[in-house]
């Protein structure tokens, strides 16, 4: 079968300059070279890696007009924004640029063919530069190959924007490959957003996804990036995901996990400058057959720097989730305050969490934590509920949202929170009987 | 028909009998008193009403207006009209008061109908002013990270906004200061009517100042062993429940 997986190419972009052919061509021998995952590498214990049918998946033709036009329609999770964009099946479908007045200012918010073909010097600096080191370097190499969707970032020194940049993501097209791309670059003391949403046009295409969002925060800047995956159930999916903070940066990276049948989420951050603060917060719902794998790596390579890391799951039916977390702080990273949680809470007998809680510190002056906690719906909590009226169904419900409150709060809009609260009632309010 | 009837109960947990034949009437309207020693069942009694199932009833019902609620769902008992607060609120991560108490008040709507929000809040606000409690609680999840003063003020909160026809208060001064104790006492002074009766668990006279009861009840090793008006509830304050074992039980073999 010629499928990508099989028989992979490069994609090729008009007028693509030789940088990116080199780094494409040296993706494409990186996951030919690389073997697929095994159950024996420490990076993939506890997931299923005979599950990973990834097979019979191909990069397909752009879907027809008037599917574009309605998934368009359907990309209105937020509605205040400063720019947009939406793929489909890596097929451009729309995209609002900015405002003269920002443009005015050097900000550029472009797709990554045109960010290519305007801003090389840029590009060449920043896209394809940061890798996984969390086990999926082979798809990583595949992704660097094949991407050609995805949206660009660029902010400069000083410039600070309030309202989020929208990058969706569809898939639609039958055994649909995407390579989806998010680009972040907020120079010194600059202020951004970002939200990238994953979907699917129904619940039955399937798809295999190999994304990759690399942000770089340089010296003071402010970065907020939130993450809506929600997939069909019919995807398999890879998040290959580097936040690199300079000094005083404050980056927050909010992950809501909704979709996938499979889901392998690899998400690391490395502080390279004092005063830096990295939040990592992530919640997902997992049911059925469901398989969500998180690899977190928090890097301290410069002292008095704070990374906070929070994973919450809730698990019904037979879902797996797997969270494997490293804290790694260099020698002379001192005075390092680097933590990380991640709490489990298992709503039926057959579901399974797995924790892999990590610690490697090469420096004596510091503050960490890990932890993993799994736990079942408190019985007294529940009794206490129902002692007010409240049916056992109603409880358990509010016992669940109010166990994800903690991390829709962090996404610090109302319309939003509220849409992410829609579809995680909309995946299991029926669930809990 | 208008009371809260608890006869025969017997309850016992892991074989071991707690509840002993345990009778008592509430009428609507009164207050009793419900003393004792720690350890001599009180507590079970009020979660056995409010249909906790860790205990096993052996015999006995409780009839509410003359309905059986003994083993129902805690949920059903609830609505039936029985309110239980908690010596030890729990706290609810992530859900708050006021949509805590907005869902017991949805429970209790026929399918289909739905609450006023306008007027639930006006309701609410005006009761947790009584209750000096900040309006800013509202948002706030549920008991947690509150003071026991601030838990035991949302007991009675919840208690006056689902206007149960009998309460029961376990150890509700436990854990208050005097403030807090006068502010909760008067909270369920104002919920004193002819319509409901209240069934107060504590241990100690101090509450009984505050909330003065119709009816005192000395409870010993699983039942009632002596009643009698509010001057009991003195006398037992002065007296020890020493008094009581002796009295009432003979001294131990």
């Amino acid at each position: 079968m010629n499928t990508i997986l099989e028989n992979p190419t490069q994609t090729t972009l008009a007028n693509a300059p030789a940088w990116l052919a080199d780094r494409r061509t040296a993706g494409l021998e990186q996951f030919k070279a690389l073997p697929m995952p095994s159950a024996r590498d420490e990076m993939w214990r506890f997931a299923s890696v005979g599950r990973l049918s990834i097979d019979g998946f191909n990069v397909t033709d752009a879907p027809a007009a008037e599917t574009l036009t309605a998934l368009v329609e359907r990309s209105n999770l937020i509605t205040k924004r400063e720019g947009l964009s939406v793929y489909v099946d890596d097929s451009p479908a729309a995209f609002e640029g900015i405002s003269e007045a920002l443009s005015a200012k050097g900000v550029v918010y472009l797709p990554i063919a045109e960010a290519i073909a305007q801003h090389p010097e840029l590009m060449e600096k920043y896209f394809l530069k940061e890798s996984t080191e969390l086990g999926s370097e082979k798809f990583f190499g595949l992704h660097a190959a094949s991407v050609k969707a995805g949206s660009v970032l660029y902010v400069p020194k000083g410039v600070e924007i309030e309202k989020p940049f929208v990058n969706y993501y569809w898939t639609s097209g039958a055994r649909a490959a995407v390579f989806p791309h998010t680009l972040v670059i907020a120079e010194d003391n600059a202020k951004a957003s970002v939200v990238d949403i994953f979907f699917s046009e129904t619940e039955e295409n399937e798809a295999l996804n190999v994304s990759v969002s690399n942000i770089h925060a340089g010296a003071g800047a402010n970065v907020f990036r939130k993450i809506v995956q929600d997939w069909n159930e019919k995807t398999v999916s890879f998040q290959l995901d580097t936040t690199v903070a300079d000094r005083d940066a404050q980056v927050k990276n909010v992950a809501v996990n909704i979709g996938a049948e499979r889901a392998r989420f690899e998400n690391q951050t490395r502080i390279e400058g004092p005063g830096a603060d990295v939040k990592m917060y992530s919640l997902t719902v997992a049911e059925e057959n469901q398989e969500f794998d998180q690899r977190t790596f928090q890097t301290h390579n410069a002292g008095n720097a704070v990374s906070d890391l929070l994973y919450k799951n809730a698990l019904l039916d037979n879902a797996r989730t797997i969270f494997s977390g490293l804290i790694k702080v260099a020698e002379g990273a001192q005075q390092t305050d680097a933590y990380q949680t991640n709490r489990n809470l298992l709503l039926d007998p057959t579901a399974e969490a797995n924790a892999l809680p990590g610690l490697e510190i090469l420096a004596n002056d510091v503050k960490c934590s890990h932890g993993a906690t799994t736990g079942n719906v408190d019985e007294d909590e529940l009794f206490y509920m129902m002692s007010r009226g409240i049916s056992k169904r109603v409880a358990m419900q509010l016992m669940v949202f109010g166990f994800f409150e903690e991390v829709i709060e962090k996404v610090e809009s109302d319309e939003l929170a509220e849409n992410l609260r829609i579809l995680i009632r909309n995946k299991f309010e029926s669930k809990i009987k | 028909m208008n009371t809260l009837e608890i006869k025969n109960l017997n309850v016992s947990i892991d074989g071991q009998a707690i509840l002993k034949d345990f009778s008592l009437t509430i009428p609507k309207g009164e207050v009793h008193a419900l003393m004792g020693p720690n350890g001599t069942g009180k507590s079970t009694l009020a979660k056995v009403i409010a249909g906790h199932e860790d205990y096993t009833v052996e015999s006995g019902e409780v009839l509410l207006d003359g309905v059986n609620i003994l083993g129902g769902e805690p949920d059903d008992i609830a609505k039936a009209g029985l309110f239980l607060a908690f010596q030890y609120p729990l706290e609810i991560p992530g859900v708050s008061i006021a949509n805590f108490i907005r869902a017991a008040r949805q429970a209790r709507l026929p399918e289909g109908e739905d609450i006023n929000a306008v007027e639930y809040y006006k309701e609410l606000y005006a009761k947790m002013d009584a209750l000096k409690m900040d309006r800013k609680f509202t948002a706030r999840s549920l008991n947690e990270g509150f003071s026991g003063g601030e838990k035991k003020r949302c007991e009675i909160l919840q208690m006056s906004m689902l206007d149960p026809k009998y309460c029961i208060m376990d150890e509700t001064d436990s854990g208050l200061d005097i403030d807090a104790l006068r502010i909760v006492s008067e909270g369920v002074n104002l919920m004193r009517s002819e319509e409901r009766g209240f069934l107060v668990i504590t241990h100690y006279q101090r509450l009984l100042d505050y909330i003065v009861p119709d009816v005192v009840h000395v409870m010993f090793d699983g039942r009632i062993v002596h009643s009698g008006d509010a001057e009991l509830a003195k006398e037992l304050e002065s007296k020890g429940y020493d008094w009581v074992k002796e009295e009432f039980v003979g001294a131990p073999a």
